[in-house]
């Protein structure tokens, strides 16, 4: 057992994890953030992307001991009741969201995407959203969403 | 009035849950004592058990129950009863599960299951569908004939012919006499894996009195409680079905899955709950697939381009189950000769057992993979007569008048498939094709490929709805359709708002399903969800509307057939000024003396598929289809000549959907499925090695389309209304997928002349083809 310091969405959090405890249960399990989630826990699907120290991770490939001292923004972390961000609204309005499975985990790879780049190509889009799988949508709409969303941040004019 | 509420896209429900993270999957499920399971695989694609030594794996600390197949004498299944909980005597396949712990903890229950010793002795297996429909292949179910099964479906004792569908229409053997031209072909598709990102989730919780709590990520859960009380012979009342958020199902969440092994640990486990979630690996595995298929077409033709006989044997590789697989087959036979009218059809679809991962549902059930070969032939045919492939499938394609293959006449209720055909080829420019050479070995090629399927489904099926309103006039429709990411929660609101005149965010469409609180529906799967929960919602409003005047005719003194609802008001017709409201009447009507009248609202409404009728076992004559959703694609594609690498640059995609509830969301649905049919298409392939091990059992191995894969795509919707649909509307959900590979593989051929007859369609073939084709 280790102990970790996280500061989540904010909030700070000491915690005692084991060695090969993965940043992703700990989430889940020991903070109750259900948001992010499990697709293939082989840092392929993307449904378990949080940002970490401003950068979109697969947290099911990060062992929580290496998250020690980091600052992690997870999708609950995006909205306070009703007040959404720009990206969950452009997502709700691109209608960008069938199942939601996958969702939360392309709203954070967005905002890692628009915090670094406000006004992305196709192409960088495409890019930074390869490795988040949706089976539903086929892309076409969370493409047009984040978009919408550049452009609701003053981007993408 | 409130605005226009059918056709318009407004936004889908439960959408601010989904994009918070707020909306909760079983993935996310836990429940207080809850226990955690793991299973032990087979390593074998055929093997007898000899023995399993469970004894140090029972003693580990934290270790509450192990089970194997001897602990479960109950077989399961929806049409032939042929699946094992866990492996008895013998595995089938390769990922079978043998063994099953319930444990404190995830890691506890995988440690156990490195504890189980099985001892297996090796047996002759199957692996190819034509080898394993031959007499004398490796048998993998010996006690076929002794199955419990539906009576519509036929296994051949002593072989591996799991069902035979038969479709006799007209004469075949005059039929060829009459043809100038006759053109073979043989055809073939792998099986191929659903991949919804959620997988496969349940709990169950074993209760006194044999009780069973369950919650699923499933598709049907009245279908999940009827599997599970006839497999453990429980009765219907004592199981409880949860079915909250489920990520993705296409097909693959039909029908039952772990939920009776969970049972059967939890009662092992002194009632504690138990927990299983697929691992990916295991999903890929050990939870069914779609089917693979080979094909054998012979058409006659005359010389002016008239289908006279088309003689089909369809061979499904169902691998070790065929319980949803004898279905697939029988309903796609009956769509087996393609949207065309041919008076001379001979088609036999058989189901045969091999020993590899099983098929079940797949979003098309075995439309995609009859019409990879039919779409195919029919541009090897056309390419024969020197035909243009849009020409030909104009002259011989359905429309009203036509008999299809079952007997059924084509009316006016039917939706049109050559307005779907000419709109996709205009949309691509089809008439100028002519394979443009781009320079630098490459070539440009279209394609188009047509698509019809209908619900797969018994005659009998069935579902309801109920709605109720709250104390502040707002309404709940509440029913056992799930909504999975279709969007047709957001269709229903739509058509309650519609009918009870009121605005959309004053209904609630009450997402988790409960099979103790909300009313039957059969499956959901068949692209039937709209179609018969529309028409059931439709009734439960006529309903509430005859309730709401019954009460207010007495406060305003009028009869019942002087009022209007309007506006969230009863009103007299002709003196709209006097009116109560729903409010007034939602909790029954009070005078202002304090005396009350009516009561709650609650309405219902239900639906039963009309006027279906099983198909003859010998002809294949009947009526097996509630409605038939027509489409087509075109695509365009550039190919290197040399390299055999291409590129898919626009596909045009069109259907007959009667009537459109929600513009948006059926778009959504029509870019996710082509999408989907994209991967089939050019990508997605199970790969077995010669011992029957699956080789693509990771993302990394198996691919599936991404955000950076996709090519140009137009939807374009076409509405000829449905008489019995709501409001004319007919289901489009499975087909957007059907038919992508055909219209990708003719584009092909089109741009360099190659005749492609396997999936999916990757360089490597091509290129194969072009050196074949340099050789000749």
């Amino acid at each position: 057992m280790r102990t970790i310091e996280l500061t989540v969405n904010g909030r700070v959090h000491r915690l005692d994890v084991k060695e090969n405890d993965i940043l992703l249960d700990v989430l889940r399990k020991k903070l109750n953030l259900t948001g992010a989630k499990e697709g293939c826990g082989e840092g392929e699907c993307g449904a378990c992307t949080v940002i970490m120290d401003g950068e979109a991770v697969t947290s099911c490939l990060i062992l929580a001991v290496e998250a020690d001292g980091t600052e992690i923004e997870t999708i609950e972390g995006q909205s306070i009741g009703e007040e959404i961000s720009d990206i969950q609204e452009a997502f709700i309005e691109e209608n960008a969201i069938q199942c939601g499975f996958c969702t939360p985990g392309m709203v954070m790879t967005t905002k890692a995407l628009l915090d670094e780049n406000p006004n992305p190509s196709d192409e960088e889009i495409d890019i930074a959203l390869s490795g988040n799988i949706c089976r539903c949508t086929g892309y076409y709409s969370i493409r047009d969403a984040v978009k919408r969303a550049a452009e609701k941040k003053g981007g993408n004019k | 009035m409130t605005e226009e509420m059918i056709g318009k896209s407004v936004k889908r429900v439960k959408a601010l849950e989904k994009v918070t993270g707020n909306a909760t999957f079983v993935h996310d499920l836990e429940v207080q004592g809850m226990l955690h399971a793991k299973m032990k695989l087979s390593p074998h694609a055929h093997a007898k058990i000899v023995d399993i030594d469970t004894s140090k794996a029972e003693r580990l600390p934290g270790v509450w129950s192990v089970l194997t197949g001897k602990d479960l004498p109950y077989k399961v299944g929806l049409y032939l009863v042929d699946k094992d909980i866990l492996a008895v005597d013998k595995v089938r396949y390769q990922g079978e599960p043998v063994a099953a712990v319930a444990a404190e903890t995830e890691e506890i229950a995988s440690k156990a299951i490195e504890l189980i010793e099985v001892e297996y002795e090796e047996l002759e297996y199957v692996l190819d569908v034509k080898e394993a429909a031959k007499e004398d292949a490796p048998q993998v179910h010996e006690d076929l004939h002794e199955l419990e099964r539906a009576p519509v479906f036929f296994p051949k004792e002593g072989t591996n012919i799991a069902h035979h569908t038969k479709i006799r229409k007209g004469d075949i053997g005059q039929g060829f006499k009459e043809a100038d031209y006759i053109i073979e072909n043989e055809f073939e598709l792998p099986m191929v894996d659903h991949t919804a990102m959620e997988t496969h989730t349940s709990i169950a919780q074993w209760l006194p009195g044999k009780k069973v709590k369950i919650w699923s990520s499933a598709q049907s859960p009245f279908a999940v409680r009827n599997l599970l009380a006839n497999g453990l012979r429980l009765s219907h009342q004592d199981i409880e079905v949860n079915v909250p958020y489920v990520g993705g199902g296409f097909g693959g969440k039909a029908g039952i899955h772990f939920e009776p092994l969970v049972t059967c640990l939890s009662r092992a486990s002194e009632g504690r709950p138990v927990k299983i979630v697929m691992s990916r690996m295991e999903e890929f595995n050990s939870v069914p697939v779609r089917q693979g298929l080979y094909s054998k077409m012979k058409t006659g033709v005359t010389k002016d381009g008239d289908i006279v006989a088309q003689e089909t044997e369809f061979l499904w590789d169902s691998g070790a189950n065929a319980d949803y697989g004898v279905n697939v087959t029988r309903a796609a036979a009956t769509a087996g000769a393609g949207p065309y009218e041919i008076d001379n059809v001979k088609l036999d679809s058989k189901t045969v057992y091999t020993n590899k991962i099983f098929g079940t549902a797949y979003r098309g059930f075995g439309h995609l993979e009859i019409l990879w070969a039919v779409e195919r032939q029919m541009d090897l045919v056309a390419d024969e007569l020197g035909m243009s492939p849009y020409e030909f499938r104009m002259k011989n394609a359905l429309r009203r008048g036509s008999e299809t293959i079952t007997g059924e006449h084509i009316g006016d209720s039917h939706g049109k498939i050559t307005e779907c055909l000419e709109a996709v080829a205009e949309e691509i420019d089809f008439d100028h094709r002519s394979s443009e050479d781009l320079g630098e070995n490459e070539k440009r090629g279209k394609g188009i490929a047509l698509l019809h399927k209908a619900p797969a489904m018994p005659t009998n099926t069935g579902t309801a709805a109920f709605l109720k309103f709250n104390e502040n006039g707002t309404v709940d429709l509440t029913l056992s359709l799930v909504d999975y990411g279709q969007g047709t929660y957001t269709a229903l609101a739509q058509i309650v708002a519609d009918q009870l005149d009121m605005p959309l965010d004053k209904i609630n469409v009450v997402w988790e399903q409960n099979t103790q609180m909300q009313p039957y529906d059969w499956q959901t799967v068949a692209s039937k969800g709209l179609f018969m929960s529309g028409n059931a919602t439709i009734k439960a409003c006529q309903d509430m509307k005859q309730q709401l005047k019954e009460v207010a005719a007495q406060p305003l003194r009028a009869s019942v057939d002087d009022l209007i609802i309007e506006d969230e008001k009863v009103k007299i017709r002709h003196h709209k000024d006097q009116y109560v409201t729903f409010e007034e009447l939602a909790m029954g009507y009070t005078y202002p003396n304090g005396n009350g009248i009516g009561g709650p609202l609650v309405a219902r409404g239900n639906y039963i598929a009309q006027g279906l009728s099983n198909i003859d076992p010998e002809t294949g004559q009947g009526h097996p289809a509630l409605d038939w959703t027509y489409g087509a694609h075109a695509v365009e594609v550039v190919v290197n000549e040399e390299t055999g690498e291409f590129r898919v640059e626009k596909i045009a995609s069109a259907f007959d959907l009667g009537k459109v509830i929600n513009e948006k969301n059926v778009i959504g649905q029509i870019q996710g499925g082509v999408i989907q049919g994209y991967g089939s298409a050019v990508m997605e392939h199970y790969q077995f090695s010669d011992e029957g091990r699956l080789l693509t059992n990771t993302f990394t191995d198996y691919k599936v389309p991404t955000i950076a894969d996709i090519p140009e795509l137009k939807p374009i919707i076409i509405e000829n209304a449905q008489e019995d649909g709501p409001y004319g509307a007919r289901g489009v959900a499975e087909h957007p997928m059907i038919s992508v590979p055909p219209a990708v593989a003719n584009a092909v051929q089109d741009a360099v002349g190659i005749k492609l007859k396997e999936l999916p369609v990757i360089p490597e073939k091509i290129f194969e083809l072009l050196e074949e084709n340099k050789n000749n």
